[in-house]
């Protein structure tokens, strides 16, 4: 052996790149073993069974016809989505007026495409919220600036669906940090007002808390006074996303631990102040999932207002499906619904995954 | 009141705490003069964290009178604000705010607590940190950097808010050994520039170094206090004796 000699004294020369990992054959990974065999054979079941499905929903579908009533015949009428698209998109809204809740879709869409960066949270993005939201609401209703007056019993489908979600999402998250705040608080009233609230709402379901917000809070109020239905409606599935998110961020802070306040107190930073700067970022980063499970789920509450009578997206898919011209094709109104719904929430999701590997890239410990 | 009292820079008396029956600080007189290294030590639990934390109030006191640079902690939330204002603190786990910068850990808490412009604020926080020698880190998450770092930016933190006092809850406890030098140095630097300092700590090399004055702590009492090399060489109380033996190795 030589001086110049490096052979490591295992004997092998030091490796300058990982081993790469030998690939397993395709033969090996379906059908390795008795779990993988098992598992191939009903994948290959659940495929089989699946064909007469997509035969109804793809290859027998009609696309275009010009008779509804023989539109079904052998297999998904997409046609009548087609025909029906501008009913269930917006519902009952006067159709010469329908630009008005086309303007407010696109207004929501640009809002929450400025807001995906959390670079661009700040005063001036919330101040861009109330503005838009105001101009929304104003679209909507009209009665000024030469637009018709369209009461909110006129409203419907798909700007319906995303106010009632956006807004109930929006104003309840305020009211649950409170919540969340005052659970936690040492002074017994403002605990024991959160502890009873959001008790009491989560021990209501929401269809209940739908038919008191829409039925009995009328009886309720002097004579004379009136409240919206849309807007009592709105009321009711608020409070619902703030008492189930005020428990989300609760856990959030719990999770915080003691000696960030500590480090705050010694640095005399003022309650207040600690709480919005120090503790809410913190407590609000680690708890994204569950918020995005309540986002998801909130977006999916608002077609529960049917039952009180607000046309959304969902009652107004069922409207038109009841249209006698075409074969009641329930299905196919559900499954574009759907389609639209899960569009909706896989954005939420994925949007969601990218936050949190955001927060993981700073290597939070 | 008395004159020695109010040139103090910190004076303790009578001070009593409990955690619901278990008491664990009996009677603590401690008299710091301003520009004065204190070191405390004792084994665990004996109740010398407790005694500095009750100093800024980040824990309560039941007995007992502290005051600071001639302010009483009382009831007085302004008194309070006050004290805080004087007394810098640095925890044994750092405790940055891991979701601000370095420079932003710095930054901020003179924003919020002392209504500093922010282009002043941050070259405060830029001067502090060139101090402790780590300028460079300074938009970095702490949770980028290494526990003697973050140990540092958090005494930066600290003299950013140009305290008059500092305490070091164990300041070096949670560091592996390597990274023990960089804070205590940084340490050192400080007292060698005037500052009061009460340090709670099992350094004994730094207590030997800095302290003016090394006081020993079990059960929540003050056993023994004198200055470092009588101290060490010669203890007065047999328990202080025992426990120099146990650390010294």
């Amino acid at each position: 052996m030589t001086i110049t000699d490096t052979t490591p004294i295992l004997g092998r020369p030091a490796l300058a790149t990982p081993p790469r990992r030998s690939r397993k054959p395709v033969v090996h990974v379906f059908f390795g073993d008795l779990a993988a065999t098992s598992l191939t054979v009903a994948t290959g079941f659940l495929l089989l069974s699946m064909i007469p499905a997509i035969n109804w929903a793809v290859f027998d579908a009609n696309w275009t016809t010009g008779d509804p009533a023989t539109c079904r015949e052998g297999g998904a009428c997409w046609a009548f989505i087609a025909a029906k698209f501008r009913f269930i998109i917006f519902g009952v809204y006067p159709p010469d007026q329908q630009w008005r809740p086309l303007v407010v879709m696109g207004l929501i869409i640009t809002m929450v495409l400025a807001s995906l960066s959390p670079r661009l949270w700040g005063r001036k993005l919330a101040y861009g919220w109330v503005a838009a939201i105001a101009a929304m609401l104003t679209l909507m209703w009209g009665g000024v600036l030469g637009m018709a007056l369209v009461p909110t019993s006129s409203w419907g489908g798909l700007p319906v669906t995303l106010l009632l979600a956006l807004l109930s999402l929006g104003l309840g998250f305020p009211f649950a940090v409170f919540l969340a705040l005052g659970r936690r608080s040492k002074l017994p009233v403002p605990r024991l007002l959160s502890i009873l609230t959001i008790e009491l709402v989560r021990g209501l379901p929401l269809v209940g808390l739908l038919f008191v917000a829409s039925i009995l809070l009328p009886l309720l109020l002097p004579a004379g006074w009136t409240i919206d239905k849309l807007g009592r409606t709105l009321a009711a599935l608020t409070v619902f996303a703030a008492a189930y998110l005020a428990e989300v961020i609760r856990g959030g802070l719990q999770g915080l631990p003691p000696g960030q306040v500590e480090a705050a107190k010694a640095l005399g930073i003022p309650g207040w102040k600690t709480v919005w700067h120090i503790v809410l970022p913190q407590a609000l980063q680690k708890v994204i999932p569950p918020l995005t499970n309540t986002a998801i789920v909130m977006v999916k509450n608002t077609s529960l207002v049917l039952i009180v009578g607000v046309f959304d997206m969902l009652s107004a898919s069922r409207v038109a499906a009841t249209d006698p011209l075409w074969p009641a094709p329930y299905v196919e109104s559900y499954v574009f619904v759907a389609a639209i719904y899960f569009v909706i929430c896989f954005g939420i999701s994925n949007y969601a995954r990218w936050l949190e590997s955001r927060v993981q890239a700073r290597t939070y410990r | 009141m008395n004159h020695a009292l109010t040139s103090a820079a910190i004076s303790i008396a009578a001070l009593n705490k409990w955690y619901g029956n278990f008491q664990v600080l009996k009677d603590i007189n401690l008299v710091v003069a301003p520009g004065e290294r204190i070191v405390i030590c004792g084994p665990s639990g004996s109740g010398k964290s407790t005694l500095i934390r009750c100093v800024n109030r980040i824990e309560e006191h039941q007995a007992g009178s502290i005051s600071v640079n001639g302010i009483e902690l009382d009831e007085s939330l302004r008194n309070l604000d006050a004290i805080r204002r004087e007394v810098g603190m640095v925890f044994q786990h750092f405790n940055l705010f891991p979701h601000l910068t370095v420079k932003e850990n710095c930054a901020l808490p003179q924003i919020l607590s002392r209504g500093k412009r922010r282009k002043e604020a941050e070259e405060f926080a830029m001067h502090f940190l060139s101090k402790v020698r780590i300028p460079e880190q300074a938009e970095k998450y702490p949770g980028q950097l290494s526990g003697g770092q973050q140990q540092r930016v958090a005494i930066a933190r600290a003299l950013c808010m140009s305290p008059r006092i500092m305490l070091f809850d164990e300041p070096t406890s949670a560091l592996d050994p390597e990274m023990v030098k960089e804070v205590l140095d940084t340490m050192i630097a400080l007292a060698e520039d005037g500052m009061t300092m009460i340090v709670v700590t099992h350094e004994m090399g730094f207590a030997r170094k800095v302290a003016d004055r090394v006081v020993f702590m079990e059960g929540g009492e003050i056993v023994e206090i004198n200055e470092p090399n009588r101290f060490f060489d010669d203890p007065k109380q047999p328990r202080t004796r025992h426990f120099l033996s146990s650390i010294m190795h």
